[in-house]
């Protein structure tokens, strides 16, 4: 067993608004990566995956706060850093992101090489702007992008979607980082252009560049295909994590089963099992919660599931927060 | 009896640009989309499907063909108010499609504009209730409030409610789900069904996943540059493509119970 490349403790993360308000977006999270593994997180939107991304990388922007907890990499803490300390220490060149609004993070004003010379020299200062160009267009003959030294030289309007989000990868991994959080990075595109990303990033883990990746996503059946293990996140919370074969076809925590439920495919006899909504929305996270964040809108809610305080327990192998679960 | 057509488009044609330049978007294309049915029209980006739904609303003129609806050519001499009574639309993004100084509410009432004659104010406040209800939302949950303060799903609601209080002969969806996620994904689909079954409405449903298309429609047009490439009913075109392009949509879905990388082969 390898030591753990990427460990996050117990962390929460909170917003603080302007009225003195705390939001509570990232409570009690813990997991570890291992090198080359994926895991996967799923869940609704405003679950708090985005949160729990900068919470990750040790940037606290306010309004967003840390907490409590700790994230490691390769043993070593990255947390109650400066911004400014953060961004020349870690990001880019421990851990790198990959953004959902690939097509939006470029500026439309500039060259991709120019925008990349930017952006690496930035978090490295040592490096000069030829450099840059050279290791960036080793990069993309390396991960097949076609015609490298064209698309250097182009504004991003000229390029596909697909192109862009290829150009954003390439240039967030051109640190080769040691973990990767690749935020609904296909959310914007077709499904063919989806696969040829989907390959890229199989292939930067295949060659080594980057060392682990955590995958966000709210599409289940991609999970299946991209991530080992899966987290399913509720209201800031985890509260199913294992075996990718584990959470998809073997759920047992009441909120993952109607996740399933909601699923869609395109197989024979599939056409009139309707996919079932989930009634009802998330919890607000501004009020303390207590008893379970799911009781509101369970299928199986059980009388005193809003007052216990639901904990992790092992359930048939992998992490649960239920206590009905079995 | 022969199903009566709702749309019909013969040998249609858009380009742009011209010379070197000249690009067919939607390239000489045949086709009928019955009465009352859903047709889904699927293919990749950039294929020439929102396009065709452009056109089909009166957004784009033809450069080629003919396109009839209700058996006549729309002709661009008429108020295009009056094709819009008959053809609405909903988009993928509910957010530009709303403006953001407005109350929900007064602009759900506003689109009673569209009509020569409004009803009373009673009738539309109880109309727009009626339409928030259909969609599951309770008129309470939106009072007084602005577009940005809903969640998406909730915004591409209210697009769909808008649907329900103008009750269209026909609704274009272009990608209504490609930014909602997972669990709205289903309701979003649901109350198009609800659409079909009781306001009698034919839908035409634009998107990139053919699995999505499997699940509503009753018959599905595959498009790839500006070509109608394949046709026929659900089961048809997923279980026995004619097609490459068909058969590489299918393929590119990840699915729970298929193999989709082969990543012991990219090593």
């Amino acid at each position: 067993m390898s030591a753990p490349i990427f460990e996050v403790d117990n962390l929460r993360a909170h917003y603080l608004t302007r009225f003195g308000q705390k939001i509570q977006a990232v409570d009690g999270v813990t997991f570890s990566l291992k090198a080359g593994e994926i895991l996967g997180i799923a869940g609704e939107s405003g679950c708090g995956k985005t949160t729990l991304v900068s919470a990750c990388m040790g940037l606290y922007i306010p309004p967003l706060h840390l907490s409590s907890g700790d994230v490691k990499i390769d043993g070593k803490s990255i947390i109650g850093m400066s911004v400014e300390a953060n961004r020349q220490q870690v990001l880019a060149r421990q851990i790198a992101m990959i953004p959902q609004g690939a097509l939006n993070s470029l500026n439309p004003t500039r060259k991709i090489k120019d925008l990349a010379t930017d952006m690496i020299l930035s978090h490295d200062e040592r490096t000069d702007k030829k450099s840059v160009h050279d290791r960036l267009r080793q990069r993309f003959e390396k991960l097949g992008v076609p015609k490298p030294d064209e698309v250097l030289n182009s504004y991003p309007v000229q390029l596909s979607a697909g192109i862009k989000q290829r150009v954003v990868i390439g240039i967030s991994t051109l640190l080769d980082p040691r973990v990767v959080i690749a935020d609904e990075p296909t959310s914007a595109l077709d499904v063919s252009t989806q696969k040829a990303v989907i390959k890229l990033l199989f292939e930067l883990m295949d060659q080594n560049i980057i060392g682990s990746m955590l995958f966000i996503t709210h599409e289940l059946p991609l999970l299946r295909h991209v991530s080992s293990r899966i987290a399913v996140m509720y209201a800031g919370e985890f509260v199913e994590m294992g075996t990718t074969e584990q959470v998809i076809f073997d759920s047992r925590q009441p909120y993952t089963k109607a996740l399933m439920g909601s699923m869609l495919s395109a197989e024979p006899g599939q056409k009139n099992k309707k996919p079932v909504a989930i009634e009802g929305a998330p919890p607000n996270l501004a009020y303390a919660i207590t008893g379970c964040r799911f009781a509101e809108r369970c299928p199986q809610v059980k009388p005193d599931c809003k007052e216990l305080q639901q904990v992790i327990r092992i359930v048939a192998g992998r992490e649960v927060r239920c206590k009905y679960a079995e | 009896m022969p199903s009566e057509s709702k749309f019909e488009g013969k040998n249609l044609s858009r380009t742009f640009g011209s010379g070197k330049k000249l690009v067919h978007a939607v390239d000489n294309v045949s086709f009928s989309i019955e009465d009352r049915q859903i047709v889904s029209v699927v293919g990749q980006s950039g294929c020439g499907k929102t396009v065709l739904a452009k056109m089909l609303l009166r957004l784009e003129t033809p450069t080629g063909g003919e396109l009839l609806f209700n058996g006549k050519p729309i002709a661009r001499a008429v108020d295009p108010r009056e094709h819009w009574r008959q053809v609405q639309a909903v988009f993928q993004d509910p957010f530009s499609a709303f403006n953001q100084f407005f109350t929900i509410r007064a602009q759900l009432k506003s689109s009673f504009n569209l009509f020569t004659q409004k009803p009373s104010d009673k009738e539309m406040e109880d109309r727009v209730d009626q339409a928030l209800l259909a969609v599951n939302i309770k008129p309470k949950e939106i009072e007084g409030k602005y577009p940005f303060e809903l969640s998406g799903g909730q915004m591409q609601r209210m697009l769909l409610a808008r649907i329900f209080i103008l009750r269209p002969q026909v609704l274009i969806a272009d990608e209504p789900t490609s930014m909602v996620d997972a669990c709205s994904r289903a309701s979003i689909l649901d109350y198009l069904m609800k659409l079909k079954q009781e306001l009698d409405m034919t839908i035409v449903f634009v998107t990139h996943d053919i699995g999505l298309a499997y699940y509503v429609s009753d018959a599905i047009f595959i498009m790839h540059k500006g070509k109608i490439v394949e046709q026929g009913s659900p089961d048809q075109v997923t279980q026995s493509p004619t097609s490459e392009i068909t058969k590489q949509l299918l393929d590119d879905i990840p699915d729970v119970h298929k193999n989709w990388i082969d990543r012991a082969a990219a090593q």
